[in-house]
Parts: structure tokens; sequence; C-alpha cells
């Protein structure tokens, strides 16, 4: 057909939309995201998985551009080996975030990807750091991406402090769910990671297995 | 970083606002805050009321230009109530979410507002209709609407149950008002919510300290 448009992925940048949270519990930390990656209109990805481990007990949350997001964590992750090699045990979660926020800051104005870093280490337990526009704040619970924006009501009205494990982990996958339902740019499958400090364990929630609400 | 769209590019005074209607077993509950701002930078008013009687038991909120909401929320109380006289019975609920879809849909092109519409009326009791931007009209149990609802989707969608009572219902508004209101900086002010039902209207004005808060305050 003539002036036929071609696919929005040939041409459109490839961002991870997404929705992404971690919650602190006392002991550890909780991480969820969604799995979909979209470039314009068409999804690309539809099932990855945008927690990425920075090391054994450490890991963060990929939103905004693909590619930038992959990138700073693949750096923070070497750079975090070596330091860790350095000080010859493992890293403490505030310093992945710091390194995550030198290179968020650094090139603030190159880069348009927001990582949440959340882990346990045996100085301060179970911590969640935000670092957003290359600011760096400890925070009970962080929530990114484009889809959190249909969520802050809802988290707001339901987080309480020294909720359980299983109670934080029930809290992301509600507020996943919530936020793939809206949100155009998040979907699929809900990948949940809890890290404390004898484990860290990954898990994927299938999409007809997520929460329903009441207009479904 | 993540964009959402809000109505700042509205021409002059914006509601940039928060508005919702709910269903519960025996009537509605409609609402909104009270704040009209110029560009999301100057608060022109803190107490303007956005919920509009178009007629004994039937209710608008608007969002947009506040200007365009006006006008048109004036010409539909006219046109409602002549129709009321000429059909010599309270006009419907649909019939009144059709006279403001009539005037959006006619006039896309010059106005920039949307309204949600609800009431009570014999044939379907309580009901609930949302007018878009472009002249939409549909029937919901409960919507929500302006630049403050795009935070409280989630928590609308996890809390609001079908065949609520009027105490829980109003305590689903309310909330659902006090958590947009706390992350919107353009809504803000005192929650205005009435409720109408077969037996008649209340209207309910909660100041800002009144609130319900939450964790983080």
């Amino acid at each position: 057909m003539l002036g036929e448009a071609e696919p929005q992925w040939i041409s459109e940048e490839v961002k991870t939309g997404t929705t992404i949270i971690a919650i602190e519990f006392n002991g550890g930390v909780v991480l969820g995201s969604d799995s979909r990656v979209s470039a314009g209109d068409s999804v690309v990805n539809r099932v990855m998985n945008k927690l990425s481990p920075l090391h054994d007990k450490i890991y963060c949350a990929l939103s905004g551009s693909a590619a930038d997001a992959q990138t700073i964590a693949e750096m923070v992750n070497y750079q975090l080996d070596v330091h860790s090699l350095e000080i010859d045990e493992d890293p403490q979660v505030r310093s992945a975030a710091t390194l995550v926020k030198n290179i968020s800051y650094k090139y603030k104005e190159e880069l348009s990807a927001h990582l949440i870093v959340a882990g346990w280490d045996r100085r301060d337990g179970g911590q969640v750091f935000a670092t957003l526009g290359g600011l760096l704040t400890r925070q009970p619970f962080a929530i990114g991406g484009s889809g959190s924006s249909y969520v802050y009501g809802f988290v707001d009205a339901e987080y309480r402090r020294g909720m359980t494990k299983e109670e934080c982990q029930k809290f992301v996958v509600n507020t996943l769910a919530l936020a793939m339902n809206r949100d155009g740019s998040s979907g699929g499958v809900a990948y949940i990671v809890t890290i404390d400090e004898h484990s860290t364990d990954e898990k994927v929630i299938l999409g007809n297995d997520l929460p329903t609400f009441f207009d479904q | 970083m993540e964009k959402h769209f809000t109505d700042s590019r509205v021409k002059g005074v914006s509601t940039g606002t928060t508005i919702l209607a709910a269903v519960f077993d025996r009537g509605v509950v409609i609402g909104s805050d009270s704040r009209a701002s110029i560009g999301g930078e100057y608060v022109s008013s803190k107490t303007i009321n956005k919920v509009i009687q178009v007629h004994d038991r039937i209710f608008c909120c608007m969002a947009g230009s506040l200007a365009d909401a006006q006008a048109v929320t004036k010409t539909a109380k006219f046109q409602l109530s002549f129709h009321s006289i000429q059909m010599e019975s309270p006009p419907l609920v649909i019939s009144a979410a059709s006279v403001l879809k009539q005037l959006c849909y006619n006039n896309k092109e010059e106005l920039q507002a949307g309204f949600i519409t609800a009431g009570w009326d014999k044939k379907k009791g309580p009901q609930v209709y949302v007018v878009s931007l472009g002249g939409m009209m549909i029937s919901q149990p409960v919507t929500i609407g302006g630049s403050g609802s795009t935070y409280i989707y989630g928590y609308v969608d996890a809390k609001y149950k079908v065949n609520m009572t009027r105490e829980e219902c109003l305590q689903f508004a309310t909330n659902a008002l006090a958590l947009a209101m706390g992350r919107d900086n353009v809504s803000g002010g005192v929650a205005n919510l009435v409720v109408i039902t077969e037996a008649g209207v209340e209207h309910i004005v909660i100041p800002g300290d009144k609130l319900p808060r939450f964790n983080d305050e």
C-alpha cells in the first residue's frame, strides 16, 4: 500500500515504560516489576525481567530508557565487584545506591533512566534507596516508572510500618497488578524478588494469576 | 523519567482538579476538591465550587477550562429545566448527561472541558455518567477525573465495591479525594461532597485539616 507507515519499533526509542516498586521489611526487602518493554506503540519484549542483580543481596529495578537503565546497572555491577574485592567483604546497599546515584547525577542531561536500589546488608538490614534525577534518598518504600503515577494513592493509603515479609509481598503484587491494569506501558507478568539474610528468592507471577479487581 | 499528561496546557484558568462520583446501594456520591489555578503556579481560588446542581437530583462536576465548564453547565441547566417542563416530570440522569454530551461534541474544537454527571431518577435509580473531552458519554459505577485522578486509579480500582453502604461510600470518596489532593499540586483546598438519594440531597464540606491523613503525614 502506498504511504504505509513503518512499525514504530524501527524508529522509536525503546523504553521500559514500566512499573517498579521496592519495599523494606524488618530483615529484608521485596522488589517487584512488570515485564513490558515498548517502542512507541509496539511491545518489543513482553517478558523482560527488570529486576537486575548488582550483587548477591543487592538488586536494582530498572525504568525509563531500556538501554540507559541496563548500561547503568552493568556499570554499577562491575564497580561493585571491584569495591567488594577491595574491602574484602559484601558491599553495603548504600554503597551500591551511591554508585548508581553518581552515574545518574553526572550524566543527568544525557540519561533518562531511574533505578531503585534495594537489598540487605549486615549493618543496616533491609534498605530501599531512590535515585531519581541523581538524588540519593533512603525510603521505607519506593515506586517508579510510568505506571507508578496511577498507584500513588493506593500505596499512600495501604502502606503501614512494620509489615511482615508476606504482607510486603502481597502489597507489591497488588500494587503491580493495579498499575499494570491502568498503564499502557506496563503489563505482562510480575517479577518479585525477596532478599533477606538467608536467601535471595526470585519469583514470577503469570498474568492470569495476578489479583483482579471489581471491574474484571 | 515518566511523563504524565496534565491539563496544564489548558487556556486561561484551569480547574486542574480531582473529581469523582460513585454509586452505592441507594444513591450516589459526587465530590471534588476546591482549587482553581493558573498554569499550576498561582492558586486563583482556594474555595471554588466545582459541584454544580443542574436539577433537583442531578449534579455535575467539571474539569478542564473553568470558563468553558461554567458556560456549558449554565446552558445545560437551562436546557434541562425546559425539557423537564415539557415532559412534566423530573429529567432522567441520562438526559442531563446527554445534554452535556451534545454541547461537548458539537463544540469539540473550541471547548476544553470534561464532566461527571451523577444523580438519582425513578427509572434507573442512582447512576453516574462521564462525558469526556471530545464528547464521549458512558455510564460507569465509579469514575474519577481531572489531573489529580491519575494518582488514585490504583486506589479506586482496589477499594471500590458495588453495593456499598452510604457510610462506606462516603469514606471511600473522602479517602480518594484526600489521597489525590496529597499528591497533585493543582488539587487542594476543601473536599466538597454531595450525597444524592431518592430522599434528597445532602452537601458535605470537609476542610483540609479534617481530611484523613495517611502514613507519610
